[in-house]
This record gives structure tokens, sequence and C-alpha cells, in this order.
């Protein structure tokens, strides 16, 4: 069909110029992508919960411990399966620029409801074994070059102190979503320190983690867990391991909401953009489409070559923000691991990419085809010579 | 096809444009006829309404009032698509520009036309090469127009007015961007195509020596025809 050639041999007709928007469509596909991503990483944790898993922390804030007591009475909640439990240790390795978020877990259960955790069963036994033993994510090992064996000082921040570890297995996540920078070592070895130089912080955990037996019975169990301890001085609010990643996310959904509206005015520019392209263009070849209805073509006809020049401008720039969008996603990856451990490009963000670049190329020629429709013949033939 | 005498038929013809709070009458209740088969010159200085009557005899532009029948159709009472389709079928035309599509080659350009009817590509080609024969261009028929001279772009413009075998082939000083051997060429084969292929020619000139060509030559001056 000529008017398929005249699309392509006219949208490249000035090089310079669509080279410069194609360009320009690639660069803000790009960083819409990569905002995306940004969000979509930072939800990666909410996918990656389970829905047999139920948290329990202490009602008035996670800084407050729960007592260790809690422990049996929740196991003997109705379908229960298995407790595990866990404080956030905070602990800074060398400086705080290498933050990794560590804790100090039960460990034989945490693991046992952590199957996402992929270990070697060698390194899995040695690691129950050893009290100093701790476990890395893969990631987290690879950044600091940490060999099974060594010894790493963590800098106590809520438990003031150097506190010494040895790498005893390296963990892989089963999927992407699976956090890999992570650091658990034996709540044991941290209580069986504080009972000696600070008692009154020992037998405290920061949070339980309740398996329950069947998923929709989560939110039952949730209740009873709760009600139990509901006079009692450390009241308990439980929740899916959902909710709660939810919970902190929502801390930060206002940087989310603005990034978020960023990467659409991101679009809205590149709209801009193109549309002043095309607009040139259309102006440009007045007198060809003049020519074209001369002839008996039709306003939709003319309307359909304006529009299709346009998709393939903001197309060819998708397309080519696309490519780019995964080696630099790497990089990102790279660069901001400690930040961002799941860092990668989600499918649904290369088709919301490539809906982005119809979209553009639709909405940027609608005004310009509209007057190249409306303009009298006799009138664009006089624009010509 | 409208086999009476008269192909066009022109009457009580006004159109005036609107520049500001001014109105400028180009035509002024204009009557006249062409017969089938002329070869019809409008001459005038610039500003005298020529170009206007022939896009309105050509159905590029409308009248403010009057009628245009043309090849036995009142093209005044046509709506814009029925108008696009109508000079598809029976009009021709010649630019003083050209105006090919520079992105397509000679043949392309002749076949423009083409791709509004029902023909199939085979056929289409056989037209295309047939035309350019017809303007002695076949050789050149995959050059773009930026390779031709400007001879030989009027020439495949000419081919591209006759692809579709229209009854009238209106041009728009058709020679007034080329030099006097070009020009010649131009209206030799002009004159070829009314005296062989029987095409009813309507030229807008101001060029008395292109004028020559036609067997009729009309005076037009404020919008009104001269005796």
């Amino acid at each position: 069909m000529i008017l398929w050639k005249m699309i392509f041999k006219n949208a490249f007709r000035h090089k310079l110029r669509t080279t410069l928007t194609v360009l320009a469509v690639a660069v803000a596909i790009l960083a819409f992508g990569l905002l995306r991503t940004v969000i979509s990483t930072w939800y990666a944790g909410v996918e990656a919960s389970s829905a047999t898993r139920l948290i329990t922390r202490n009602s008035v804030s996670l800084i407050f411990s729960l007592p260790l007591s809690y422990y049996n009475k929740i196991r003997q909640a109705d379908h229960v399966e298995m407790v595990s439990y866990g404080s956030w240790f905070g602990g800074i390795y060398i400086s705080e620029e290498n933050f990794f978020a560590n804790f100090a877990v039960e460990a034989q259960t945490y693991l046992e409801l952590h199957p996402e955790y992929v270990i070697p069963e060698d390194q899995r036994h040695d690691f129950l074994r050893d009290r100093r033993g701790f476990i890395a994510g893969r990631q987290l090992a690879e950044r600091f070059g940490w060999e099974i064996g060594d010894i790493v000082t963590l800098q106590g921040t809520i438990y003031p102190g150097n506190w010494e570890f040895q790498l005893a297995a390296v963990y892989r996540g089963r999927d992407e979503s699976v956090d890999e920078n992570q650091f658990f070592f034996h709540w044991e070895y941290l209580n069986e320190t504080l009972e000696e130089t600070n008692p009154a912080m020992a037998d405290q955990v920061g949070f339980y983690l309740v398996g329950v037996t069947d998923p929709d019975l989560a939110a039952q169990v949730a209740e009873e867990i709760d009600a139990m301890f509901e006079n009692s001085p450390a009241a308990t609010i439980t929740e899916t391991e959902e909710s709660f990643v939810l919970g902190f996310i929502s801390m930060t959904e206002a940087i989310i909401q603005v990034i978020r509206v960023v990467s659409f005015v991101v679009i809205a520019i590149i709209l801009a953009v193109v549309a002043n392209t095309m607009a040139m263009t259309t102006r440009e070849r007045t007198g060809e489409y003049a020519v074209l209805k001369t002839l008996g073509y039709s306003g939709i006809q003319i309307m359909l070559l304006i529009m299709g020049e346009a998709l393939v401008i903001s197309l060819s720039g998708a397309l080519l923000g696309i490519v780019l969008t995964y080696p630099a996603a790497s990089g990102f990856r790279q660069a901001l691991k400690a930040f961002f451990p799941t860092f990668s490009v989600q499918p649904g963000t290369i088709l919301l990419d490539l809906g982005i670049g119809m979209l553009v190329g639709i909405a940027a020629s609608l005004i310009p085809a509209r007057q190249a429709v409306r303009i009298r013949i006799a009138e664009g033939l006089r624009r010509i010579g | 096809m409208e086999n009476s005498a008269n192909i066009v038929e022109v009457r009580n013809i006004c159109k005036s444009y609107q520049r500001g709070e001014h109105t400028i009458t180009v035509l002024n209740d204009i009557s006249f006829d062409i017969a089938r088969g002329e070869f019809l010159a409008i001459m005038g200085p610039s500003g005298s309404g020529k170009s206007t009557l022939l896009n309105l005899i050509a159905g590029i532009d409308r009248a403010d009032s009057g009628s245009i029948v043309v090849n036995g159709e009142d093209i005044t009472e046509l709506s814009e698509t029925e108008l696009a389709g109508w000079r598809a079928g029976n009009v021709g035309f010649i630019f003083q520009f050209y105006n090919l599509i520079p992105v397509l080659t000679a043949a392309e350009n002749v076949d423009l036309p083409l791709h509004l009817t029902g023909l199939s590509k085979k056929e289409r080609r056989e037209h295309v090469e047939a035309a350019l024969s017809m303007v002695n261009l076949t050789e050149r028929m995959d050059h773009y127009p930026s390779q031709l001279s400007g001879g030989e772009q009027q020439r495949v413009a000419i081919a591209r007015a006759i692809i579709t075998d229209p009854a009238i082939l209106v041009a728009d000083e058709p020679t007034g961007d080329l030099d006097r051997k070009s020009a010649q060429d131009i209206l030799g084969l002009m004159g070829r195509m009314n005296t062989e292929l029987g095409k009813t020619i309507i030229m807008v000139t101001h060029d008395p020596h292109a004028a020559q060509s036609a067997h009729i030559i009309r005076h037009l001056e404020k919008g009104e025809f001269s005796v």
C-alpha cells in the first residue's frame, strides 16, 4: 500500500528532526520505565509475602518489644502450625553507607517458615549448629565479598557494642521477588549476651512470625491472638505479612505518589514534543496534502497518513527506550542494590511503555491532522512554490 | 458519460474572499460554456480570478452562487466527499510547480490516483507504464522527483493527470516554471492529449506564447470576461 510507504518515508524525511524526536521519546520512555520499576520494586515485598504467615507486633509501635513468654501462648492458638520470632538488630557494617537489613531470629523455625530462602543443606546445618553463625543473602555476600567462614563484625546501635558473627550459609531467593540482601543470626546469641550485659532487654522479641494452616483462616487466627493479649501490658496487633509490608509502604506513600506523578509528567512533556514535531511537519506538507485531496484522497486517508507518521516516530522512540531500559535498570540495580535488591523491569511496565508510545503518537497527531484535513484545497495549493 | 456538446456549463458564478473587513470580489456573475474536446486558454493579469475560475470548474473550490455543470453533473450540489470522488474520476490536474510527492518515484506518483480505483496491482502497473510511455519517460520511472528536471517532472504530472482517463485536464500555469524548450515540449504534449486522446483542456496562463497552443483564448479581467 502506497500510504504505508509514504508514512515511513515521510517519518524519516527530516532525519535530524526525527532523530532528535525519537531520542526525546526514548529518553522519556526510559525515565518512565525506570520510575515505574522503582514503584513496582517498592511493592516487591508485597508480592513476595506469604498468605500463610502472620506477623504479631506490639500494638503501640514496632519499636516496642513483646515478651518472649507470648511464644507458647501463640503456639496454642487454633490453626497455628508454627511460630517463630525475631528482632530488628539495626547493626552497622563498617559504616552507615553499607546499610542492609539485619535481624536476630529464632533460626530453626524462621527458616522453616521461609521456604523461599534456598540454602544448601550442609550450610543450613552448619548455621543451625553455630550460635555465632549468620546467614546472608547471595547479593549481600557478593556485595562485600564474604566467603563461608568469614568473620563479620556489626556495630550495634539498638544493642550497643561490637558483635562478631561467622558466615555459615548463603541463601538464594526462590524467585526474583525475594530479597537477597538480608542478614540473619541467632536470636539466642543476642539474648544470651543481653542477659549478661543488659538484662532489662533480655527475653524480649520485636515480632512473632506465625505460620497458619490455612490462609483462609488467617483473619480468624489474627483475631484470636490479639484477643489473648488484649488486656496485657503489651497488647498485640496481628496482621498478614502482606498487610504488614503494605503498612511499611504506606509510610512512604507520599514519595510513591510523587514518583507516580513525575512519571506521567514526563509523558506529558514528550507528548508536547511529538505534537510540536507533527505540527511543524504537517504545516510544511500542507501543499502535499492538498495535492492528495485534489487527486481524490479523503480526509480520513490524510488523517491516517499523519497519524501513521506520528506513530512511527513515537513507537520508534518507545522501542529504543524499552531496549535502553534493561541495561539502565541493571546499572541502577548494581548502584543501589542495598535499597532496591530486586530492581527488575516488569512485563507490565513494557506493555505500559508500548501503550504510551501509541497513545503519544495518536494524541500528538490529532490537532495537526485535524488542521490538515480542514484546510481548503485551494488554500493548501497556494502554499506551494 | 454525458454526450452533450458542452462538457462544461458555467452559469452566473460569483466568488469573493473576505480579507479582514474587506470583501474582495474575484468572479462576478460569470457564465460561459466549454465544448467537449476543446483546448481553452484563460488569460489575464494577476488577481484577475483565472486560477479561482479553474479551481471552481475542477471542483477544488466552491462558488458563492451560480452553478457549474461538468460532464452532466452539477458539481455545486455535491458534498465534499462526493466532490473528492468526482474529481478522482473526471478531472486530471497539471500544476505550475508539478506538485509531485517527493518521497515517491515517478511511477508511484503516477500510480497515486489509481489506488483509489479497484484495479489490481498488475493492472495499475500496466496503466502506469502506458502513461509514462505516452510522456516518453519510461526509462525514468524509478527516479524520484528530485532526480528529474523541471520538464520531466511536469511530464510525470501529465502522466498522473491522464492515468484515470479523465474527460477534462485542468492546467494552472503549466509552463510557468519551465524554460522555453521544456515549456514547448509540455505544450506539445498537452496538444497531443487534446488531439489524440480527445481530452478537453482548460489551461490558465499569463504567457501569450503558451496560450497560442489553445484553440480558444479567453481573457479575464477584474472577475469578468473581456470581449
